[in-house]
């Protein structure tokens, strides 16, 4: 008989208590990745951020426009790479709960600013070549069956008037983390309307996106862009994309606190289940500890016992919660409303955090046994009647 | 024949609240190897703290004692423990066996201390089964034994690791008069076939006639010693 084969003889010896704490830590681990991911599904945009990326918008608010003329002055600044330019279009597709970022961009830089939006170079180029083309991220054409030459009418509301795209590509994202539900067409489209219906509408810019050659100069650039433009019209406000992300993010701040400080309150609830039961465990084995320590065993020897036995239930229930995790976020993703969360993972991080907290929780737990066992001598030991 | 066991001017104090209670008043005491010493006496009398002392699970207040030529009082929790897994057998009351262990892995449990392989293990164990009559219980749970057999288990636990000296505090206490006997049989081969020295707390005067020499406790103090040798 090994150490082991013991700690594990005794981990289950009331198996209904065993299995209820297990199914407690389970359903606690379970609700936590579930939380994170939730957590991080929020700070997507700010993770998937790139750091030699600028955002510049009007300084007031995002809501107000910049002209299209700030274009070439941002573009002469020296260590910037690329400028393109972007227009929040909203508008209704089918009917107004079908939500998708729907945006109109310069064709021409889109791909050289994001490159992580991938595209085969066929589909490159018609979607430049075609004025009313459009791109889908693969995510949205699968929603909504869309195949390339499918024509896809949309209801402006921000920018009034039917709208007719075709679609001509379908990109992939690079990664997991980056968006791929986007609709990207062209900017010239939607201002060639507004020079015709709404001539004070035209030319005008909801944000720009300027790559720059040194991430490191970043603070430096987006000074000398605001410097450029104050005391004009539309000044503006220039920041890196993750501080532009986190401004989306901090506006939802107190309810992505509220979910952290819940999923933090779940490991102090796996760790109190834990702990009431391996107390009870260690209370009940008080004579035996006693009857181990005088055959010889020793205090390392009852500390293993008594932590592998807090490990083995604090691991089975985190092994059980989180492969539980990838079924329940996907049934959760599925009863979302569709594109609240343009990217919705499960992180390897989260999967870090859960395992290591359930283990961290094992040892806590086993804390107050294990004191009480090694200080508890052993003719009071033998006399105790639990 | 030479001491195994020596105690000379052994104290035991305990103190309760502010109120000091004297357990063990001077006691000095040689027991020889191979002997079979009953330790007998009214409750309270310091026959158990007497046989714990001995036993290296409790300390004396003052005074010396030696048992297997090392002066125990002066070892670390550790050493101790150590000293007790290659030199004491103990046999409890109530068996204190482990619920979830078979006779087997129960028995094998002391061995887990000692660095034998896993087939000398095993032969150790069988020996040990064989020895006490269950070498056809081995993979039975205590709860499937009955009193008696799980005494033998527990005296088969103690014999495994081959250990100089027996403790036996009140082994015949809860089990039926034939259990009884089979028990302190078996103690008595131990002590006249295996040459162990043995010490045994009861309150049984048919048990204490079992062992070679009686020796009486009373409020803390040695009384009379009945020697049937």
């Amino acid at each position: 008989m090994s150490m082991i084969k013991l700690i594990a003889k005794n981990s289950f010896r009331h198996t209904l208590r065993v299995i209820l704490t297990i199914v407690g830590i389970s359903i606690a681990v379970l609700a936590f990745g579930l939380l994170r991911t939730v957590v991080t599904a929020w700070s997507a945009g700010v993770a998937a951020s790139s750091p030699n990326r600028l955002v510049t918008r009007q300084a007031v608010s995002f809501i107000f426009t910049l002209p299209y003329a700030y274009k070439d002055k941002i573009a002469a600044i020296p260590g910037i790479d690329q400028v393109s330019y972007f227009n929040w279009f909203g508008g209704t597709y089918i009917d107004k709960n079908q939500f998708f970022a729907r945006v109109a961009c310069d064709p021409e830089t889109l791909f050289k600013v994001y490159p992580e939006y991938q595209l085969s170079p066929s589909e490159k180029a018609k979607f430049m070549s075609e004025r009313n083309a459009c791109i889908l991220g693969i995510e949205t054409a699968k929603r909504y069956n869309l195949k390339i030459g499918d024509i896809m009418n949309i209801d402006g509301d921000i920018y009034p008037g039917k709208w007719q795209f075709v679609v001509r590509g379908i990109y992939t994202p690079r990664t997991k983390s980056d968006d791929a539900t986007q609709m990207f067409f062209h900017w010239n489209y939607l201002n060639e309307r507004m020079k015709s219906d709404y001539p004070n509408r035209a030319d005008e810019i909801g944000w720009y996106v300027i790559k720059i050659k040194d991430a490191a100069a970043s603070a430096t650039i987006s000074q000398r862009i605001d410097n450029l433009f104050k005391n004009s019209r539309a000044e503006t406000k220039s920041e890196t994309e993750g501080q532009f992300q986190q401004g989306f993010v901090a506006s939802s701040g107190a309810i992505i606190g509220a979910i952290n400080i819940m999923s933090y309150l779940i490991i102090g609830i796996i760790l109190l289940v834990l702990c009431n039961t391996m107390i009870m465990t260690a209370r009940e084995r008080t004579r035996e500890y006693a009857v181990l320590k005088t055959l010889g065993f020793t205090g390392k020897h009852l500390f293993t016992f008594i932590a592998g036995e807090a490990l083995i239930i604090s691991c089975i229930g985190a092994l059980i919660g989180l492969s539980s995790l990838i079924p329940i976020v996907q049934g959760f993703e599925s009863v979302l409303p569709k594109g609240w969360f343009p990217v919705f993972n499960i992180e390897n991080s989260t999967y870090i955090m859960a395992g290591s907290s359930a283990l961290l929780v094992g040892i806590i737990a086993s804390i107050v046994p294990i004191y009480r066992a090694l200080n508890t001598r052993i003719v009071d030991g033998l006399r105790f009647n639990g | 024949m030479s001491s195994i066991i020596s105690i000379s001017n052994l104290t035991k104090v305990y103190q309760r609240d502010k109120q000091e209670i004297r357990v063990l008043n001077n006691i000095s005491l040689e027991i020889a190897q191979g002997d079979f010493v009953a330790l007998m006496g009214p409750s309270g009398s310091g026959k158990t703290t007497l046989l714990n002392i001995i036993a290296g699970i409790d300390r004396p207040s003052s005074g010396n004692i030696i048992v297997a030529d090392t002066q125990i009082a002066s070892l670390s929790e550790t050493e101790l423990a150590k000293w007790r897994s290659r030199h004491i057998g103990f046999i409890f009351q109530f068996y204190n066996l482990i619920p979830v262990l078979t006779a087997y892995e129960n028995v094998e449990l002391p061995l887990m201390l000692t660095p034998l392989s896993k087939s000398e293990r095993r032969s150790q164990v069988e020996l040990a089964l064989n020895v006490v009559g269950l070498g056809d219980r081995m993979h039975h749970y205590p709860k499937q034994l009955s009193g008696g057999q799980e005494q033998r288990v527990a005296i088969a636990r103690a014999i495994a690791s081959d250990p100089d000296i027996f403790v036996a505090d009140e082994p015949t206490g809860d089990l039926d008069r034939v259990s009884a006997e089979e028990i302190l049989t078996l103690l008595d081969r131990l002590n006249k076939e295996f040459g162990k020295t043995i010490v045994m707390v009861t309150h049984d005067p048919y048990a204490a006639k079992r062992a070679h020499t009686t020796h009486h406790l009373e409020k803390g103090d040695l009384l009379q010693e009945e020697s049937k040798l």
